[in-house]
């Protein structure tokens, strides 16, 4: 009965609500916009009513948050975090650096498009965003999901090859486990 | 019919028990955030939590032992469960009560961690194994003044048997914590570190220690650890409730009292910080097995 198809639509709708109302989120703070994540968890703005609660380990979280620049060196360590993630699972990309290098257009040493190395499920675009544009990040994303949209994980399965070689230029010395989620 | 009838009343048990201690934890996140001057989750966000984490695919593999771990979190969870009784006249759950069924659950209480650190141990990661020292040697700290809260208990009233107690109050129509009020504070004190709230987080420390034992358990394991924290709570707080407070002729009564007792250690842990490891140990050693060796001096002398 379970996999009759409209039995499972009820189940994902049922799941995707779920999911949108409990995002755990690893904030990586790879760049300044780090910064406007107290903020946003703490009293003033209070993410924690819609069900966003800090995760600490990758193992446990739903969405990995890019705050800021990435660089070169860090993008290594992003990768490993973000395949350690379990599915369903969402990145969102903070600030501007993430969408097209930001402040660092020129500079030799951080990665300018995110989405060319990990899929990006939604952008908060700004530099820095405020806490109320990280919130309203997060309803789009939340959005997403309730929709059945915030499909990330598996656009990334999917074109991994591709993926691969775009994070093989710039990570040259390549010494990675495999994971096979 | 009467397997059934036991067998259901078992399922019945551990349901209430879910329940009470999941919304429980609802509730502290909300008063937690109250405290804080946030509007917080709504009460049931555990629920969807959970909901959420069973739906997690888990593609983590360390070993047998790794995914053993939470199954004997829950089985301790459980089978504690099942030797408390959980209203004074029984009713239709489950007590397999028997003579030194105390001692028993002063034993069961702590394979739960026990296990948990043999499934830590083999994930390899280095914080579950620092959370791991941190668990046991908080543990080693809590346990002598609550077992000694205990033996007092057991040498007042010469039973050892948690229905036995609970007769003994019945018959002398005082709680325990009136007629032997050196034994209530040292178990008091002794819950603190049980519940694990500040100043007592040392071993979840999700800022230093990436949420400790439990930062390779993702998805169902962490559905499991945390259905059977929940659990464990409510036993803790109903054998609470059973020596010291009379137990609980109704639901009503028990959710009351054991919300009142569970606010102890959850409104001293919102306004504190958290304690090293070696502090957490020396207050364990200090006050509380002071009180603990009152407690059994007076049960001997008085």
């Amino acid at each position: 009965m379970i996999n009759d198809k409209n039995s499972q639509k009820i189940v994902d709708i049922i799941q995707n609500w779920a999911r949108k109302h409990s995002l755990f989120v690893l904030a990586y703070g790879t760049g300044c916009g780090a910064i406007e994540i107290p903020p946003t968890m703490t009293s003033r703005y209070d993410a924690e009513r819609f069900g966003i609660r800090g995760a600490a380990t990758p193992r446990q979280a739903d969405v990995l948050l890019i705050t800021g620049y990435l660089t070169t060196k860090t993008l290594k360590r992003v990768i490993r975090v973000y395949e350690q993630m379990q599915d369903p699972k969402y990145v969102i990309g903070f600030g501007s650096c993430t969408i097209n290098g930001g402040m660092y257009y020129d500079s030799y040493n951080t990665i300018k498009v995110l989405d060319k190395y990990l899929p990006v499920d939604v952008y908060i675009n700004g530099c820095m965003p405020r806490p109320e544009s990280v919130i309203s990040g997060f309803v789009k994303l939340q959005q997403l999901i309730a929709d059945g949209k915030g499909n990330g994980a598996k656009e990334y399965k999917e074109n991994l090859e591709s993926y691969r070689a775009n994070q093989k230029k710039i990570i040259p010395n390549w010494v990675m486990p495999d994971y096979n989620w | 019919m009467e397997l059934t009838l036991n067998i259901l009343g078992a399922i019945a048990t551990i349901v209430l028990a879910f329940i009470v201690g999941m919304s429980y934890g609802g509730i502290v996140r909300k008063i937690t955030a109250r405290i804080h001057n946030r509007m917080g989750p709504p009460w049931y966000q555990n629920f969807i939590d959970a909901f959420k984490l069973i739906g997690k695919t888990t593609a983590i593999n360390h070993g047998i032992m790794q995914h053993f771990g939470p199954a004997f979190v829950m089985v301790s969870s459980i089978v504690s469960l099942m030797f408390i009784p959980i209203l004074n006249n029984g009713g239709w759950f489950t007590n397999l009560n028997f003579d030194g069924d105390l001692i028993f659950l002063i034993y069961i209480m702590v394979f739960g961690p026990l296990g948990m650190a043999l499934g830590a141990g083999q994930t390899g990661n280095p914080n579950s194994a620092i959370g791991v020292t941190r668990g046991l040697s908080q543990m080693v700290g809590f346990e002598i003044p609550w077992v000694m809260a205990l033996v007092a208990l057991m040498i007042q009233f010469d039973t050892t048997s948690v229905t036995g107690l609970m007769e003994a109050q019945h018959e002398t129509g005082r709680w325990m914590m009136f007629t032997s009020p050196f034994a209530f504070i040292a178990a008091v004190l002794a819950m603190l570190g049980m519940f694990r709230y500040s100043p007592f987080d040392i071993v979840g420390a999700p800022t230093e220690l990436a949420s400790g034992p439990v930062s390779e358990n993702g998805g169902k394991y962490l559905f499991t650890m945390m259905s059977s924290g929940s659990i464990f709570a409510f036993v803790k707080l109903t054998l609470y409730v059973d020596l010291f407070m009379g137990g609980a002729d109704n639901l009503i009564i028990l959710v009351l009292k054991t919300f009142a007792l569970y606010m102890v250690p959850v409104l001293y842990g919102i306004v504190s910080p958290r304690y090293r490891t070696e502090q957490s140990i020396k207050f364990f050693w200090g006050w509380p097995t002071f009180f603990g060796f009152i407690a059994i001096l007076y049960a001997v002398f008085v």
